[in-house]
Order: C-alpha cells, then sequence, then structure tokens
C-alpha cells in the first residue's frame, strides 16, 4: 500500500473543532483527510459537557461567534437523524442568583447581550421554582436564556465527521510539516506517511501550541483543568435547564490559577446529572482532587437539595485550551501559508466548533468569512509574551 | 518516622491477605485498623454464614477451615488486646494522599450513606478480585449468576439461586463452586469447562510442585463424580434461553481453535446458569492514589510496595492466585511495613517461607492462567442483540457501530459512543465483554470513585456521623 | 427429602420473621440478605431495567454489579445481595433510575 495521501485540507485533531472544520471544508467541495494521534474526540472534546452557551458571554467577538455557531447547531440538528445521534438539547439555559442584589448586576450583563441579539428572560425569585421544581428555596431570581442547548460531545464529532464524508485516520501521530521551495507549508509528516495538501488545519486543542510549534510559529496555547462529576441515574426533568450559578461567568473570565469552581448543573438524555465545572491551571495534571469534587458537590447541592442523596457514581476531568486573552485562534497564519488556526477555544469548543469550521472553510476557499475574524488572529500574540 | 510515637496502618480488606498483613504487622508492635466493607472478617474466601444463623458446621462449606480458624484467632486475640481494631461495614470510596499520611474515606453500613474516615501512616490495599464473566446472549436473564456469586450467597446466606444448575466457563474456581451446590442440594445437570485438561500436560513439573493444589482438585473432582455430575471439558455455553427467567442454557463443543463444532448444541433444561471466566483484580484505590499497574494488577515489588511511598498491595489486587498465595503476600506486606514504620531494616529471612510460597504459587497460577482461558473465539457467538453493558443496557450492535461505523478502536472511546461502562457498575463487569466485541485491549478506566458516594457527603464537611444502622 | 443448605452446615438459627415483596409475606432467616430472602421465597427477578424494562435480579452476588438493585422502605438503589432483611421490610419492585414514579 502506498503512503503517499493527497487532498485539499489536512485536519489535524479529530475533536469537535476539527469534526466541524472538516464538515464544512468538505462541504465547500474540498477533499478533507482528519488525522489525530489518538482516536475520536480522545481529548478536551471526550471530556467535555457539551455546553453550547450565549448566557455566559459577555458582548464581544466569542459572544458573536456563539451566536453564530448556535444558528449553525440549530441547522445540523435539523439534518435528518443528526439532532438524535447527537443528541441535541435547546433546554435553555437558567443562570441564578443568591439573593436579589445579584439581578441587578445580572440585569445589566443580560443587557448588554441582548443588544447583541441573545434572548434572556428576567426570572423573578418567586417564578423560579416554575421554571426549575427541585431549585434551593430562597434563591434571589435569575435570567433565562432559551438559546443554550446542549449535545453530547463525542457523539457530536464522531458523526459530524462520519457526515462530512472525511478520510478519518486516527491513531496516527502528526510529527512535523512538510514545506515547498517557498517556504508554504505542503502537508504533514505522520508516523503513517507523508500527507500533501495546501492547506492544514491546527485543530488540536490544548495540544495547539505543540502542534504550531512543530509549524515553527508561535501560540500560547495552555491547558485549565476542570473536573464534571456524574450522578446516578435520575429521573428525566430532575433537572430541566443548565442551571448555574452567576459566578460562573466571572470564573470563566478570570485569570486566577487558583481552583475556581461554581456549578453547572444539568440532566442528560441518558439519565445522570452533570455537574461542572473546576477551572484550575495545574498544567496537565491528571491526578483526581478530592477538594475540587467537594466544591463541585457542595455548590450543587445548594442549588439542588435534592441531589444531596444522589449518589456520585464517577468523576472525569479535561483540560480547556485557552490562550492569554481567552479568544480562540480562528483563520489563516499570515506567518506560514497553507497554516490555518482553529482552537483554543477554552471551555466553549463545543459551542464555537461550528462557526469555526465555518470561518474556516470560507478562508479556505478565499470566500468572505461571516465575521471579522481580526480578533481570532494567530498571531496577534508577541512571540516572547508569557500567558497570564 | 521512628520516635516513640506509634504509627497506624490501615489495612483494606479483611479477606486473607487483609488479615495477614494486619496480623504481621501487629505482631511486630504495630497499631493497625482494618477496614472491610463485610459485617465479618474472611473476605470472599472465607465468606461465613451471617451469626444469627446458626451454622454448627461452617467448615462443610469451606476448604481448609483449620488455616481460617488459626488466623482468626490471632486476628481475635489482638483485637481483644486492642492492637487490632476492625471496622466492619466500612465501604472504602476513596483514599487521599495527604503530604506525610493518608486518609481513607469510607461509607458506613449496608447502605452506604454515612461517611467515617481513618488516618494512616501506611495503607496495606487488599482489595481482593471479582469475577470476570464474558456474555453471551441470554446471560441477562435472572437466573443467570456468576460462579462466585452463587458460592457466596451460599456460604454468606445459605441459600440456593434454584434446585437445577449447570455450572459453566472456565477456571480453577468452578470447581469448589460445583461441589459446593451440590453438597447443599443442588442438582448439577453440567459442569461445562471450555479448557481441555489435557494442556495441563505442558505444564506437568510446575504443577507437580503444588501437590496441595492438586490435591485440592482431586478432591473437587471425586466430590463431582460422587454426586454424578456431568462433566464436559471442551464445551461452552452458547445461549441461556427464558423469558422472565432462566429455563434451559443451549452447550456445544469446542474445536481445536476454540470455535464452535456446528452440530453440536444440546440444550440443557436449568433454572440456574452459575457462570465465571476468571477473576479480576480491584485496582480502583491503587489505580487513584497513582500506583503503578501491571496489565490488570497491581504492580509490587517484592516486599509487596507499590510505586507510591506508604502504600502496599496483597492478595488478588496484584493478581488472581487464591487464598494461600494471598496469605503470603499479606503476611510479608505486614512484615515490611512494621519494618518501615519502626525505622528498622526489612529482613526478608522473617519471611522466608512465605516468599518461597509465594513464588512456588505464582508460577502455578501463571500455568493455571494459559490452561483456563475463554474460547479463543468466543466474540463470534454475541449476537448483535445481546446486552454487553447491563448496567447502560447497551448491545453487542451498538458496540459494534460504534468501531465499524464511528471510528472507535479503544474502550474509552467505544464507552463514550456508547455508554457502554458508564453505568453504576462504572464497567467493571462489561470491560472484557465489550473489549472482545469491539477487538480492542481491555484497558484499565480510571475511577476516582470506588463507590458511589452521596452528594451530600461529599459536599459535606468530613466529619463523621453516628454510624446509623438499617 | 431433599437436602438444604442449613442441613449442610447444622444451622440453628434464631426466628424467622417476615418481610414484605411487592405485598407478599416472605419469610426471613436472621442475618440474611434481601437478596438470600428473596431466593428462599423462589424469587429471582426484583428490578426492571430502565431502557428495555427486562427483569434483573442477583448476578455478581458480591456487590460489584448493581444488577440487584432494589427498593427497600422507599429508599431505592439498594444491594440486595449486601443489605440485611430486617423484620418488616418492605422491599418493593424497582422500576426505571428508582426515583421516578410510586417507588
Amino acid at each position: 500500500m502506498s503512503n503517499r495521501l493527497t487532498c485539499d485540507v489536512v485536519v489535524v485533531g479529530a475533536g469537535m473543532v476539527g469534526a466541524a472544520c472538516a464538515l464544512y471544508a468538505a462541504r465547500s467541495g474540498l477533499r478533507v483527510i482528519v488525522v489525530d494521534r489518538g482516536p475520536v474526540a480522545g481529548g478536551t472534546t471526550g471530556a467535555g459537557e457539551g455546553n453550547l452557551l450565549v448566557s455566559d458571554k459577555e458582548p464581544g467577538p466569542e459572544l458573536s461567534l456563539a451566536l453564530y455557531s448556535g444558528r449553525l447547531w440549530q441547522d445540523v440538528a435539523a439534518e435528518p437523524g443528526l439532532g438524535e445521534a447527537i443528541e441535541f438539547e435547546p433546554k435553555g439555559g437558567l443562570m441564578v442568583v443568591s439573593d436579589p442584589d445579584g439581578l441587578h448586576a445580572l440585569e445589566t450583563f443580560a443587557a448588554g447581550q441582548r443588544a447583541e441579539g441573545v434572548e434572556a428572560v428576567p426570572v423573578a425569585a418567586d417564578a423560579l421554582h416554575g421554571l426549575e421544581p427541585h431549585l434551593a428555596d430562597g434563591l434571589g431570581g435569575g435570567m433565562y436564556y432559551p438559546q443554550d442547548c446542549q449535545v453530547m460531545p463525542t457523539l457530536a464529532a464522531a458523526h459530524l465527521i462520519r457526515r462530512s464524508g472525511a478520510d478519518l485516520r486516527t491513531g496516527r501521530a502528526v510529527t512535523g510539516v512538510l514545506r515547498g521551495a517557498d517556504g508554504r507549508l505542503t502537508g504533514v509528516r505522520t508516523d503513517g506517511g507523508d500527507i500533501h495538501a495546501p492547506a492544514v488545519v491546527n485543530a488540536t486543542g490544548t495540544w495547539g501550541g505543540e502542534f504550531a510549534a512543530l509549524a515553527g510559529v508561535h501560540l500560547p496555547v495552555l491547558p485549565r483543568r476542570g473536573f464534571v462529576l456524574v450522578t446516578e441515574p435520575l429521573p428525566a426533568g430532575t433537572v430541566r435547564h443548565k442551571v448555574y450559578d452567576a459566578d460562573y461567568v466571572a470564573n470563566v473570565a478570570s485569570d486566577s490559577a487558583a481552583l475556581q469552581s461554581s456549578a453547572v448543573v444539568e440532566s442528560t438524555a441518558a439519565g445522570p446529572v452533570l455537574i461542572g465545572a473546576t477551572r484550575e491551571r495545574v498544567g496537565f495534571d491528571r491526578t483526581f482532587s478530592l477538594p475540587a469534587a467537594r466544591i463541585l458537590a457542595a455548590q450543587a447541592t445548594a442549588l439542588f437539595p435534592v441531589l444531596g442523596r444522589a449518589r456520585a457514581i464517577r468523576s472525569y476531568l479535561g483540560f480547556r485550551p485557552y490562550l492569554p486573552d481567552h479568544l480562540p485562534v480562528i483563520g489563516p497564519d499570515a506567518r506560514l501559508p497553507g497554516l490555518y488556526h482553529a482552537c483554543g477555544h477554552e471551555g466553549a469548543g463545543i459551542g464555537l466548533s461550528l462557526g469555526t469550521g465555518q470561518l474556516i472553510a470560507q478562508s479556505l476557499t478565499g470566500t468572505t468569512p461571516d465575521l471579522d475574524l481580526a480578533p481570532f488572529r494567530p498571531d496577534r500574540f508577541p512571540a516572547e509574551e508569557v500567558p497570564r | 518516622m521512628g520516635g516513640t510515637e506509634q504509627h497506624t496502618l490501615v489495612v483494606i480488606g479483611a479477606g486473607p491477605a487483609g488479615i495477614a498483613a494486619a496480623l504481621a504487622a501487629a505482631d511486630a508492635g504495630v497499631r493497625v485498623t482494618i477496614v472491610d466493607s463485610a459485617p465479618q472478617a474472611g473476605g470472599q474466601f472465607y465468606r461465613r454464614p451471617a451469626a444469627g444463623l446458626g451454622a454448627r458446621r461452617p467448615q462443610a462449606l469451606h476448604h481448609a477451615w483449620g488455616t481460617w480458624e488459626s488466623l482468626n484467632a490471632r486476628l481475635q486475640a489482638h483485637i481483644a488486646a486492642d492492637r487490632i481494631r476492625h471496622l466492619t461495614d466500612h465501604h472504602v470510596w476513596f483514599v487521599e494522599r495527604l503530604e506525610t499520611a493518608f486518609t481513607v474515606h469510607a461509607l458506613v453500613g449496608p447502605e452506604q450513606t454515612d461517611p467515617d474516615t481513618v488516618t494512616a501512616d501506611a495503607v496495606v490495599l487488599a482489595t481482593g478480585g471479582y469475577e470476570k464473566v464474558l456474555p453471551f446472549p441470554g446471560w441477562t436473564l435472572p437466573g443467570v449468576v456468576t460462579a462466585g456469586g452463587a458460592q457466596a450467597m451460599l456460604k454468606g446466606g445459605l441459600v440456593l439461586p434454584g434446585r437445577t444448575v449447570v455450572v459453566a466457563g472456565t477456571g480453577p474456581l468452578l470447581m469448589p463452586v460445583a461441589a459446593g451446590l451440590a453438597a447443599a442440594g443442588a442438582t448439577i445437570a453440567a459442569y461445562i469447562e471450555s479448557a481441555d485438561p489435557k494442556s495441563l500436560v505442558r505444564h506437568a513439573s510446575t504443577l507437580a510442585r503444588n501437590p496441595a493444589k492438586l490435591a485440592e482438585g482431586a478432591q473437587y473432582g471425586a466430590a463431582l463424580a460422587r454426586h454424578g455430575v456431568p462433566v464436559r471439558m471442551r464445551h461452552t455455553v452458547v445461549r441461556a434461553h427464558g423469558t422472565a427467567r432462566l429455563e434451559a442454557v443451549t452447550v456445544a463443543a469446542l474445536d481445536a481453535e476454540g470455535r464452535i463444532r456446528p452440530g453440536t448444541g444440546r440444550r440443557i433444561a436449568c433454572d440456574t446458569l452459575a457462570v465465571g471466566h476468571g477473576m479480576l483484580p480491584h485496582t480502583d484505590l491503587a489505580e487513584t492514589l497513582g500506583c503503578a499497574l501491571d496489565g490488570v494488577r497491581v504492580a509490587v515489588d517484592a516486599e509487596q510496595r507499590t510505586d507510591v511511598p506508604g502504600i502496599w498491595a496483597a492478595g488478588e489486587a496484584t493478581g488472581i492466585g487464591g487464598a494461600v498465595l494471598s496469605l503470603a503476600e499479606g503476611e510479608i506486606a505486614g512484615h515490611s511495613v512494621a519494618a518501615q514504620l519502626q525505622g528498622t531494616d526489612p529482613d526478608p529471612r522473617g519471611w522466608s517461607a512465605a516468599a518461597k510460597t509465594r513464588s512456588r504459587l505464582r508460577a502455578f497460577f501463571a500455568a493455571i492462567d494459559t490452561v483456563y482461558a475463554p474460547p479463543a473465539h468466543w466474540p463470534e457467538s454475541v449476537t448483535d442483540e445481546t446486552v454487553l453493558c447491563r448496567c447502560e443496557e447497551v448491545t453487542a450492535g451498538e458496540i459494534r457501530e460504534a468501531v465499524e461505523g464511528l471510528g472507535a478502536g479503544d474502550l474509552r472511546t467505544v464507552k463514550l459512543l456508547t455508554r457502554a461502562g458508564m453505568g453504576w457498575c462504572q464497567g467493571r463487569i462489561c470491560a472484557p465483554g465489550v473489549a472482545g466485541v469491539a477487538g480492542c485491549p481491555a484497558d484499565t478506566a480510571r475511577r476516582p470513585f470506588a463507590r458511589p458516594v452521596p452528594l451530600g457527603v461529599l459536599a459535606g464537611p468530613a466529619d463523621t456521623e453516628p454510624n446509623r444502622h438499617h | 427429602m431433599r437436602r438444604t443448605p442449613l442441613d449442610l452446615v447444622r444451622a440453628e438459627p434464631g426466628p424467622a420473621y417476615t418481610v414484605t415483596f411487592d405485598g407478599r409475606e416472605i419469610p426471613v432467616l436472621p442475618g440474611q440478605t434481601a437478596a438470600a430472602a428473596l431466593w428462599s421465597a423462589g424469587i429471582t427477578s426484583w428490578r426492571t431495567t430502565r431502557r428495555t424494562g427486562e427483569p434483573r435480579g442477583v448476578f455478581c452476588g458480591i456487590g460489584v454489579c448493581f444488577d440487584c438493585l432494589v427498593t427497600i422502605n422507599g429508599r431505592p438503589n439498594q444491594r440486595a445481595c449486601l443489605v440485611p432483611a430486617e423484620p418488616g421490610d418492605v422491599i418493593t419492585t424497582q422500576e426505571g433510575t428508582g426515583h421516578d414514579g410510586r417507588n
């Protein structure tokens, strides 16, 4: 068998973002090979909750991308058989505050979001139980975000790669890049042979910096660890929406390295309730942290006292890929023709993936991107900058 | 370490390995706490009828009862003298590694709702093993039980699963199970073993060095003959039949390659199938502590130390080999812990007999392992409709679709795509079956919680409430 | 008469008591688990699965597999093979997650 493989674009990374890039590139008429050193969804995608959120984002480029992506998710979910296969649930999000004073700040936050096209419906304290019957008593009220959705991320990545028709090569590590005489990228070298293509997409998530280094460019992607607790199967509707504490927004945007947590609680189609999400900057340490699990459990049971007797049956962790300014890198790398980046989405990669994939496809085909890519430019970080 | 302060060893598990470790350490002057999930000591091997059942001859269900009686006498003497504390009904869900010590987190009582914690300077993991069962059509029917499960229910509760039992699978455990069930009044309709006893010949010299084990096997063989049990070697169960419960099984002969010989299927009426394909070590606590594994077992050195300082492991957790091997490993671990906690040099001469037993039995069970292997082509008999993951009800067809249609090539991805292994048992039961059908290695999964733990316990302060019984 | 496990070990159990299973009274010997009591009464399944409603009972017998989950005195998801049956216990077939419906 010949090892010479040729296509129009190599997508490196078979996670959700790689799957989205493959889907839209293929639908633009490009021949796509997806290559990954591990299996499908073996990185952050397989360790995520599948949040498709607009609610936690303040006005700015990330929110625009989230809204754009959200529309694409609706389209994908409407394709025959796909919505069910990826467990797409347009369940809506509910952000709650512990006391009525917090409601004012939340309303200010939501007003900014509404101007960008986010639907945000104030929920008075006495109306919370109508939306979420098992919420604790005495909360201050909240904000309902009907556009928030959920998917099962591993299923989504696997099904979208299959739907794309791309040639999937798992268990194949990229060991270097190929360059033409003019310096352009002309493909990648893998431990299973070279793959030739005029375009290479870096969709390697948390390992995006490593891959960029192979290509000789600087990209300061770093991991931010998160734990998720999973309960025993509980009846459908125990938690009806994605429910979280308004502190979550502050933690997402935080620059602190220390352990932070604000519970995001939600039921899944399969029965278990998922409880996220801690944030810690501890490198790629896979050691289970009991303090992290304890704080998640405490916050979740404070929101939903009924969960106190539910048993946690497992816990998993993942590493969110973040960049110093908490925005992903999307688009061509001006420093190296042929190289495109689609990584660094932190904890929002599932939600932002489809928009990212579509923008990458537009870049690959020379179409004007639907969103301005300037905020996502890969070369925006000075080489010497140390991530905060 | 050192000084006059007395250090505490926590032994997790009160089976042969745990008791032997506790006794050796306590004999040397170490304070020991045994933390065990059962209401009384003994583990699976020396599981005894509940006290209220008033068994006058519990030895009728046991091999080597004298060994147990002397172990138990020593244990009770240490407990009476306050040198060993035995916490029963304590289900350990996590061992937390602190800077210079460990906190053992347990849930108390059969309902496992209330927390308790014990602090330890050293820990011996003697967590034992559980039975491996490979799937076949009908294996989820009530009346199909693990061979070890049937034995445990008999030893502990003095009950039988039914009247007419087929014992099937592979491995040395099946013999005592069949003999015990027969002695207790069950009719053994057939004893179905997939291994070929002729292959034992290849290991004749190893086996000859273990005359006691051979004699034990011969005793069980004689018992089966006495009860008129039909024995079928190189046979396997192809399917279990029934609707609400088991009514019959179909067994068939195997060819030299481990495939079903066409036309040999035979239906046997029964209300119970006791089935097993060997044992697997419990490694959850060790893995979460960061201990290295060797395949599916906890890796240990000559002193039964894991590679995590302060953590030892002994018994089935470090490789399946039965009670006598577990006793030897536990004894060595206890000596090693005592030396380390007391700041003395360990003296292997103090455990040379145990070390000899350990080498001999490890060689014996390595040989046994190669003989008692499941039929090589067992996944071919697993129909697409067969449920593989019993908790999440994931079928073989769904597993095959994940592999062939979605590109899964490892157990974790199969799990993420199908939910196989995500349920209550966390894949302990289905992992070998799912891996076999998926055609990927049965890697051990990380299970941070060795048992389900109520969120209220996780959330609460680490204090202890009084043990609230049912 | 057929030999029993109690004969084999010459058991002299304390006085039996009763529990109910789905309303039916069944006898229990002191120290027996819920699963042992149910087996003694000829009952081999006491749960139906979440997805397809299949019957289940004891499988591993030692608390590992969670197949024998049952509702006792209104508390779902108890492992019948571990939990002792106490006098007067109300044992009911568990359906679904054990948390829904009448359980």
